[in-house]
This record gives structure tokens, sequence and C-alpha cells, in this order.
């Protein structure tokens, strides 16, 4: 903060006036607290405006807009002047580090433009005023940095005295060689390790041949693209790798581990319905006769382990840009988001240096999803939160978007000739990472410096790019639509360019958030809020006029050409002539070993098992957090925005019953529906991972079947995340986790229509890393014929049957009863039987489609214990539950088996026909049985327990400490 | 006689299609307009009698839950907005919506100096469930009629915000309720308003939700009647028997027929 003018800025501070309250403020006592501080703190609003902007501009801006005239109050304090303070109190500002989105500050901009004021320059901070006994600075700013700020993207001022800083003067890109051509191995993994390209040695001595060839040296930015195009991210080398997996059984191999088993599988099923798979932006099915269904899950583990609120945000955000830039554009009609963190009564002081403690990470990430989820309209409407010590150092966010899109978008192709349209946010330095930055000396407060992987989303720059985008979609004007995600335009014209055959880019004209960014970093930047569009010349004005109507920024960056090459400009400067097709086909295949064995250790003996008595195990399993009641987290999330809610996440005559799938109606008019549903099962990943992927594949079937869903006409989304795949073992579970979506998804007739893999997932312990539990999150998009035919989990009310359908068997390994009862997790785990999952799959969905049921729940975690359970109090209805008639394989007195193993293939109906559904069922081969009857009591009744049905609700409601 | 509505939108605006849906199915014939294109061109207004502002995160609640928006009206269409009123045009705002009018002014009427504020909600946290409405009796409101409610009169809608806490000057909310310019209130079962949680979501006094100007004309609502006009929108419609149309179209319907 040298050499800048002392407070050279107008200090705009809102607060609540006297008489309101102060929820913040109330909220940053107690966080603070939580710091071991104790302090009184009132909250404000900071706007800084440029010194140059007149007294009568400030007051109009504060009068027309800063503050409200009833509910806030503001202060103005002129540049040079410090506020007054009251004796004792010390003020924190939590500002944005340099080059992080202020949006505040960028609508701010925006309104005064309304009122025909223009500041220079407009920042904003969170200001805490806070009041105690002894406070020192020093105090004060470590505690906010752990309670109200995170240093990833935020700095903490105590004082008055707040950064502004005056823009850079821009400078212009030059063209860099990056000699390769006598460089032995050991240079060139120096080279890739230096410049942060992750790329092998074998791939770094293709790129080398590849230019000696043409007798020059590769340039930055064709060094940067190559390393982005060929990043595990974008190609998935380890996936589509060859995999030579050794087991108990021989030697496997797979010439392409992902063609052979996910990919394969929907090749083999060849499902008309399928419109588009795996070489989209999202995979896209039939919803009707007009209407498409897109549908894509991603990762955003890293980030979120940094910044929770800004990963997860920037996650859904992402994922948000898949639908758009599915086709021509897909409408994006729902989110879904999966979060696995780490125990969430670890403290700071027990949480490893450097991470996060996951209940600071988890409400971070809510936060986020609903900040960016809530703003864009898109109602979310389905997740799940997982809770395992392995994810505490390597917590999950899996956020997932659907869109609807008319079926003649499906197909796009960028032709020669067409313009290259960028839309949306500026480009700045954002997701480049800090050991890449030019070596040109940075000043440490500069704007310019923003060497953050992470960053704040810009929901409202992405609502007026989706609303731009499909009304020139509409109108004819988009040829071929991507989002810029990971490697930002270096990917996005690249992959376009594939279309046409060639390109040609003039960085130029890119809109930048600030100057002074090199060439290959306005390239590869992975600024949020970006699309990318090929627009035929003829309709270029009246495209650009529909976005400018939104209030959208688009900029001609070049055109699609069929030359065979990518050729990236700025100005004259020709930066980067790359070949297309060695671009996209020059990486060099890799090869690994895994292995896999069968799963060693011990199981625990039957009566370790029955620790806990029936009914203390029900309320314990209740209170579990993964099973739990996730309300506090949907409300915080609009679930019902655009109107086409069917199923709501929470069910039941309260609102509060655990819903298995989210239904919508997406087309006006129409009965027909869509249900999202899914399932993942880490707890049994350690153990054997061919189980947890099956199970998972299961789980997320069994939701949306049991609401009512189409077994044939269902899609699923894989979702890996493992290890580090250098490792065999590792790599093998991954393959067999692989083999078994292709098993189950052949045996179920559904198949996989898009995917993504997030791996090298571990952490340190010691001198060792230990990954993440290998982690399949499988989530199945389904079609129900009526809406009307649409079925709940809670109960109806008495007089009528409980069926169990499907078979128990003694399963508990890496079950929920054994997590709650302190016993280790074993050996058993459920072992899925296809063709039997598949046979019980469709027999429900028969049961259903034949209005027979009333009430449909299927089994998962804690088993029909808990299932029973949840219907009961979901529908306010008594419950007598005897499981001794269910289909049982083992020991018939196994009481703790019978009621919480996890085998899956199997539902819960309610009916008032008992004997109709089982002979449904057996008709189809499932076993089925009547295991209880529905009453007018207040509580579920079994062999020597009984459970009030208000003692179950409040146990599973305040199971889940946020 | 057809009834020609406009769904008014802005930057971040979200609730619009479901909004026009409404309109149409009560019977308007809809357009859905940005707000830059009827600065452009206020000749639509002229033709309608229905102007709607939906919800939504108009400029991201930037500032203030509406004040962006609010801005835009007074600046961009101040004039126009005023012969639309003169016109006895109707005005309905919902939920952001709610929250731009109050920030304009209109609510609680735009020859009132009172200036009200919709601010964050005591819970300090943005929330998404169903409550319960009652309709306030002798409401000065001209298109809210109680028919098609439950028999305690009580509406159940859907609620979606974060700053939906009503905050008056002293005395003006004696003066709103004997103006008869409250139309809804958040309340319990049987029909009585509550301040208590979660019933009353926000914390709003008396369970104000929604506020008319003196003449009736200009509606705004935190609840979404939007997302309640068709049977399978409710939250326990696979226990409710019967197809039946949604209460939040009444709503719709009340305004269309005011506008005949």
């Amino acid at each position: 903060m040298t050499g800048q003018a002392t407070r050279g800025y107008w200090a705009v501070e809102v607060r609540p006036a006297p008489g309101v309250g102060d929820p913040m403020g109330s909220e940053a006592t107690e966080s603070l607290a939580r710091q071991g501080l104790a302090v009184t703190v009132a909250s404000a609003r900071t706007v800084l405006l440029s010194p140059a902007l007149g007294p009568d501009h400030v007051e109009a801006a504060v009068a027309e807009l800063l503050a409200d005239p009833t509910a806030e109050v503001a202060r103005i304090t002129a540049p040079g002047d410090a506020p007054e303070r009251s004796d004792g109190t010390l003020a924190l500002h939590v500002c944005p580090l340099p080059g992080v989105t202020d949006n505040l500050a960028a609508a701010v901009r925006e309104a005064l433009q309304l009122i025909g004021i223009e500041p220079r320059r407009i920042t904003t901070a969170r200001t805490y005023l806070l009041q105690g006994k002894g406070l020192t600075a020093e105090q004060a700013v470590a505690a906010a940095l752990r309670g109200l700020a995170n240093d990833t993207i935020e700095q903490v001022v105590a004082g008055d005295e707040l950064p502004f800083h005056n823009t850079p003067e821009p400078r212009r890109p030059v063209r860099v060689e990056v000699p390769l051509r006598d460089l032995d191995d050991e240079a060139l993994q120096r080279l890739s390790r230096d410049r942060t390209l992750a790329l092998t040695v074998e791939e770094m001595r293709t790129i080398q041949g590849h230019f000696r060839e043409m007798d020059r040296a590769p340039t930055d930015l064709e060094l940067e693209t190559l390393a982005q195009t060929w990043s595990e991210h974008c190609k998935h080398k380890t996936f589509r790798g060859e995999v030579i997996l050794e087991g108990p059984d021989g030697t496997t191999t797979y010439r392409n581990l992902l063609k052979e088993t996910v990919f394969g599988v929907t090749d083999k099923l060849a499902a008309p319905w399928c419109l588009s798979v795996f070489r989209d932006n999202a995979g896209v099915i039939e919803f009707d006769d007009q209407w498409g269904l897109s549908f894509k899950v991603e990762t955003h583990n890293h980030p979120s382990a940094l910044e929770p609120y800004g990963g997860a945000g920037t996650g859904i955000g992402g994922v948000i840009r898949d639908t758009l830039g599915t086709g021509r554009g897909a409408w994006p009609i729902a989110s879904t988001d999966v979060f696995m963190v780490g125990p969430l009564d670890l403290g700071p002081d027990e949480t490893p240096r450097g991470t996060l403690p996951p209940r600071r990470v988890l409400n971070g990430v809510i936060a986020g999803v609903r900040d960016y989820g809530n703003r864009m309209g898109i109602p979310t409407v389905n997740g799940g939160v997982f809770i395992h010590e392995g994810y505490t150092q390597n917590p999950l966010v899996f956020c997932g978007s659907v869109g609807l899109m008319p079926r003649s978008f499906v197909e796009k192709k960028a032709e020669p000739g067409d313009v290259i349209l960028a839309v949306g946010g500026r480009t700045g330095r954002d997701g480049i990472h800090g050991a890449t930055f030019s070596s040109e000396a940075l000043h440490e407060d500069s704007e310019t410096v923003s060497a953050t992987a992470v960053q704040i989303g810009d929901p409202l720059t992405e609502k007026r790019v989706a609303d731009a985008l499909v009304r020139a979609r509409d109108a004819g004007c988009l040829r071929s639509v991507t989002d810029c995600g990971a490697g930002g335009f270096s990917s996005a014209v690249g992959e376009m360019a594939e279309e046409s055959r060639g390109a040609e880019v003039d960085l130029e004209s890119a809109p930048l958030k600030y100057p002074g960014l090199d060439g290959w970093e306005i390239w590869v930047s992975e600024a949020q809020e970006r699309m990318v569009f090929a627009v035929p010349p003829e309709r270029l004005e009246e495209c650009v006029g529909l976005f400018k109507a939104e209030g959208v920024e688009p900029t001609v960056i070049g055109t699609f050409t069929d030359s065979g090459r990518l050729v990236v400009r700025y100005g004259d400067t020709v930066l980067g002539d790359l070949d297309l097709e060695f671009l996209h086909d020059g990486l060099p295949r890799q090869s690994r070993r895994a292995v896999w064995a069968e799963p060693a250790g011990e199981e625990p003996a039957a009566e370790a098992d029955a620790v806990l008595a029936p009914a203390d195990a029900i309320l314990a399993l209740l209170a579990s957090p993964d099973i739990a009641s996730k309300e506090q987290i949907i409300r915080r999330y609009d679930h019902e925005v655009q109107g086409m809610s069917a199923l709501k996440p929470l069910v039941g005559p309260h609102h509060d019953a655990p819903g298995d799938a989210a239904a919508l109606t997406p087309v006006p008019g129409s009965r027909k529906a869509c249900l999202i549903g899914c399932g993942a099962a880490p707890r049994y990943g350690t153990i054997d991972a061919w189980a947890m992927a099956s199970c998972a594949i299961d789980e997320a079937m069994r939701n949306v079947i049991a609401c009512g869903g189409d077994p044939a006409r269902t899609a699923l989304l894989d979702n890996f995340a493992w290890g580090d795949c250098d490792k065999p073992e590792q790599l093998g579970a991954l393959a067999r986790a692989a083999q078994a979506c292709h098993d189950v998804a052949l045996a179920y007739g559904t198949p996989f229509v898009s995917g993504k893999d997030s791996l090298n997932n571990e952490y340190r312990v010691g001198d060792e890393t230990i990954p993440i539990p290998p982690t399949l999150l499988v989530t199945a998009l389904s079609i129900a014929q009526d809406v009307g035919h649409l079925v709940s989990m809670d109960l109806k009310g008495p007089g009528h049957s409980l069926v169990l359908a499907g078979v128990t068997r003694r399963q508990l390994g890496g079950s929920h009863l054994r997590l709650v009862s302190g016993v280790p997790a074993g050996l058993s785990v459920p072992r899925l039987v296809p063709e039997e999952g598949r046979a019980v799959l469709h027999a429900v969905a028969e049961v259903i489609g034949e209005r027979l049921a009333l009430a449909c729940h299927d089994l998962s975690e804690g088993g029909l214990g808990v299932a029973a359970a949840e219907m009961a109090f979901g529908g306010d209805t008594g419950l007598e539950l005897d499981p001794s008639a269910a289909p049982f394989e083992g020991d018939g007195d196994d009481l703790h088996a019978r009621l919480f193993s996890e085998s899956p293939s199997r539902f819960l109906i309610e009916t008032s026909d008992a004997n109709a559904v089982i002979a449904l069922l057996e008709r189809d081969g499932v076993p089925a049985a009547v295991v209880g009857n529905t009453t007018d009591g207040r509580a579920l009744d079994g062999p020597g327990y009984s459970l009030a049905l208000d003692a179950m609700k409040s146990a599973w409601l305040g199971g889940l400490h946020l | 006689m057809s009834v020609k509505a406009i769904v008014l939108r802005s930057a971040g605006s979200n609730c619009d299609a479901e909004t026009v849906r409404a309109l149409d199915m009560a019977g308007a014939d809809t357009d859905l307009v940005h707000i830059r294109a009827l600065a452009e061109d206020v000749s639509a207004l002229g033709e309608s009698s229905i102007l709607c502002l939906p919800g939504g995160f108009t400029f991201g609640d930037m500032v203030g839950a509406g004040r962006i928006m609010a801005l835009e009206l007074r600046t961009l269409l101040g004039d126009a907005l005023r012969d639309f009123k003169d016109r006895d045009g109707l005005i309905v705002g919902i939920c952001n919506g709610f929250q731009v009018l109050v920030q304009t002014g209109l609510l609680p009427g735009w020859d009132d100096d009172t200036r009200l504020a919709l601010t964050l909600n005591a819970s300090a946290r943005f929330e998404s469930r169903w409550i319960r409405l009652a309709i306030e009796e002798g409401t000065a409101c001209r298109f809210v009629a109680p028919d098609g409610a439950d028999p305690a009169g009580v509406w159940e809608l859907p609620v979606a915000h974060g700053e939906g806490q009503l905050v008056a000057p002293e005395g003006a909310v004696d003066r709103l309720e004997s103006q008869g310019q409250v139309v809804f209130r958040f309340c319990g079962a049987g029909g009585a308003p509550t301040d208590e949680y979660p019933a009353n979501p926000n914390g709003t006094p008396g369970g104000i939700t929604g506020l008319c100007d003196p003449t009736g004309r200009i509606l705004g609502m935190m609840p979404h009647p939007e997302r309640h006009v068709s049977f399978h929108q409710h939250p326990a419609w696979t226990r409710r028997g019967e197809e039946r149309e949604g209460i939040g179209l009444s709503l719709f319907r009340g305004l269309v027929d005011a506008a005949r």
C-alpha cells in the first residue's frame, strides 16, 4: 500500500438503522465467539468511490442507491478524512483481493450510470465494527480470518485505511518462443514442472518431435494450449488409456478402459431415445417428440477445499454453462448437489494444517450453491451429504444441471467463415496458477495479482448470458455453442475448430478485466461466465443486438476456417499456429498396470452387530448425519422456481419427509414428468470397488423407480472421484468400478449418457499419501408418462399393508449399523446380483404403473429399519412392523440383519391390495411378503419395541448440525 | 374482451416464464418484455391493463433486494408508469417484484411519503417453504377474492426469499391497516395471523406479507401465487385426492376480472 494517497477515496458506510435488526452483526458476533473472541459486532457495507467525484454526486448516489431511507443509515467520509469511531470501537473491513470478482461493485457501477454518475473506480468491503474489552487489532484480524473471511480471496484490514488501487498501464503481449530442440528428458521434465504444464516426459518428447519436424520452437501459447488440451481434465488420459488389470481371476487388458466399459455399454444398448451421448458438454435424451433433456454432473473439488463458497458457486456456474453449451443451447431447469466432507465435529485444532474444518467447508459450499443457483433462477432439487474421514482433506463437491431443449437444437456444427463470438464476463488471470505467472515482477498490492485458482461466481452475468443465448438460438443466430471451462478460450475455440476444421483468433479484441496480461494468459484464462459461439456472418448484427439487449458484452474474436490450423494472433503478431490434428490426436496413449485383490481383513462376529437393541439402533441411525434430515440445506435453496416441481425434495403432510427423487413437469400443458435421483456408497468403496459402484447405480435407479420412473426410459451419469491412479491398486479399483458400470447398466438396460472423473484426490499423513475412498456418484434421469401416477414415500394412512419386495441377505459390511454401533466395517458389503436387480426394478415399476402403490420407498442406508421408520413418521401414520416373514437368505433369527442389512434391490410398498402386489412381483420372479400394517397409532411397533413417531422424527430432524 | 398483460423483466428476473403462464391460464394475453426494450418503446404499456413484476434476483439483489430495478423503473419509465397508474392500470409485484414496488415507492402509494422497506429475514437466511396465508378482512385490494380458498379462508403458497421482513416507520402499520392496505398475512392452520417461525418465515410484524396501495390497484406480495396454479405443484398432492386447480390461480383470475 505504498505510494498511494492516504484514504484517497470517498467512503460510504451503510448500517442498519437504529431499531432495525442487524442479523449479519449477530452472526458475526457468534462466529467470532467461536474463534475465542468475545466482542459485540455491528455490521455495515462499505463502498469506496473515486475521489474525483463531487460531493453532490456522492450524496445523490447514497440517496438514490446506496442506502435505504427507512431501514439503513449511511455515513459519507470525504477523501483524506478518517471516519469518526466511538471509543473502544475497532473497525474491520473484509475486502476482496485484487482481481477477485466484486459483484457488488459491478452492480453499483451499472446502477449509477442510470443517474449519470460514472466513477473511475469502485470497490467494496464488508465492514464489522467490534466492541470489546482489551481488543487488539492483531487478535481481531486473526479471528476474522478464521471466522469471517477467507484469505484465499479476501484480506482483512483493521482500522480505516482501505486498499484502493489504480489500474496498471496497458502492455502489449509479445511472441515468446520456448526452445525445446536440444533439451534432454530431465530438462523437458523440468520445463513441464516449472511451467506447471503437468505433461509427462513422453508427452514432452512428442511435442519436441513435432516442432523439430517443423524446424522451429513452440511459443509459450502453443505449449500452454497443448498442455491444456492434453490435460487429464480434458482428455481423461487414465480412463481412455490402456489398462492391464491383474487380479485373482487372471489378467484382463482394456485397450481403452472407458470405451470398453462405460461407453461400451451405451453402444451395446443403442437406445434410440438417447439423442447425444459422451460427445457434447452434456448427454441428451428424448423427453417427447419435440423436446430433449440434457444432463451433466461435474465435480469442483479442489477449489471448494480452498474456498468453499467461491468453489461451489463457480462449480454450479460451470455445470450450468455445460447445459447452456449443449447442442446449440439448452435451458437449465434443475440443479443437483452432492457434498462429501469429513466428520463435522472435527475442530480447527484437529483438522490438518492447510485444511478448513469440515463444517466450515460444508456451510461454505451450501452457501455457494444457494447464492449461485437461486440467483440463476434454477431450482436445486436433489442431492445428498456423505460424511467420511477420508474426505477431510479432499472434500468432494458434485454439481449437476438438467436442461430442456428443442430436439432440433441437439446437433451443432461451426462452418468455415462463421464468426467466433465471445460473450459474458471479461478475461483476467483467474484460474491461472500462480507459479505460471510471467516472470515480470509483480507488485504485491497491484490489481494484476490474482494468483488464485479460485474465483467468486457472478451469477448475474451468467443469467444474462442464458437469457440472451436462448433468444439468439431460437432466432437461428447460433451454429455452434460451447462454454469456456477448463482451458478457457483455448479449449472452447479448440474444440469448436474441430467442427469446421480450423480457426483464426485475434486476442487483441478480447475484453479484459485489467490490462497487463500475456497473450497465453488471455488464451488459457479460466475466467468464469464466458461462452463462445459460431455465428454465420449474415446473422452477426442481429445476434450482437440480442446479447446487448440483455446487457451482455459480445465480442468478435476471430473466424472459423477450414485450414486445419488453430492460429492465434495479437493484432499482427502471431502468438501460435498449431496443427489441429496434432493438437487433438497427437497425444501418445498411456498404458498402465493395475491390480486388484479380494478384500482382506476380518468380518465381525454376528453378536457384535447386535450391541444396540433394535429401537436404539433405529434412533441412532436416524440421527446419523448421512441419513438425517437435510431440511436445513434444502430450505436454503429455491427448489421450486420455474414452477415445474411435481415431487419436491421434502414430501408428506408436513413437507418434511425424505423424498426419493425429484420430479418435474418441464413442458407446460404436458403431463409427462422427468425424475432425478442419485446414489453413492462410499463406505463400501474401500472394501470392494465393484460392490460400491454397483450399489451406487442400483440406489440411483431405486430412487427414480420408487417415485414412478420408467426403468426402460432411464439414463445414468457417472462421476468417479478417485485417488492417484499411478498406484496400481487405485487403478485396479477404478477398473473394477468401471466394469461394474458396464455389467450393471447392461443388465438393467440403462445407458450412461455422460460422465466425468476427478482423479488424484490424495491426502498426506506423515510421509504417506492416502487416497480418498474410491467414490462413484451415479445420477439417474428417468421419464414418467403421467405426473398423476407418481408416488411419494410417506405412508398415506391406517389400514394398509406394507410389502417388502426383494431379498435380504446378511450384508452388513460397511453398513451404517456398524458405523453407529462402533463395530469395524468388516467385509460383507452388499453384492448386487444384476439380473435380480433388473427384475425388482421392472416389477416395482409395474406395481406403480398399475396404481397399486400408495407409497413406495427404497431401502438404502440403515436398511429396512430406517426405511420403515421414515415412511411412518414421514406420513404421520403408525406402523406395525414384523420382518420375520420377509424373504431372507441366512440365519432366520438374525433380526439385526433383517432390519439393518443394506442389501440392494429392495423396496417397501404401501398398498390396500397386498395380494395383487405380491402376485405381480412374484410373477416377475421377485420374492415379496407383507412385513407390516399401517395403524392409527402414533408409533412404529416391532417385536419387543415401540418407537413413538415424534421421537423418531426429532432424532432424524436433529441429526445434521450445520 | 381480451385483457393485455405485461410481465416486465430486467437483468436477473427469473420467475418470468411461470408468471406469464399463470396470467395466460387466467385468460390474459401476456407479453414478456425487458425493461430496457419497454423504455425504448412505451406504447406496449399503453395497450395493457396489467403490469406484473415477477420474482427473481434483479441485479443479484446487490445493494438491497429490488433496489436497482426500482432505480431503473424510476429513471427509465417514471412518466409512463405514472400514466399507466393514472389510467387505473393494475400492478402486481411478486417477491422481488414486491421489493421493487416498495423501493420505487409505488407501495404504500405514490402519493404517500411513507417509505417502507423489506429487509433481511429475522433468521438472516434465504428460506424456501410452503406457508399459509390469510386474506385480510376488508382489504382494499380489488382482485383478491377469497373464493376457492379452503374453509378456513387460508391459501397455501410457497415463499422463497431472503429479504421479506417489513420495516415501517412508527405508526405506518396502523395506517396501512386502517386504510385496508394490508392484503395478506402469514397465518397458522386455523387462519390466525402469526409472528412465529416457521409459519411466519421471515419475522415480518403481524405476519404482513402482502400490501396494496390505497386504491387497491397495486399489490405486492412475498409468496408466489404463480407456483401454485396447478394441482401437482402442491408439496403434498399425493395425499390430496381429486385433482383441482391450485389456489394461486384465483389471484390471477381476480386480476384479469378486475381489468375487464
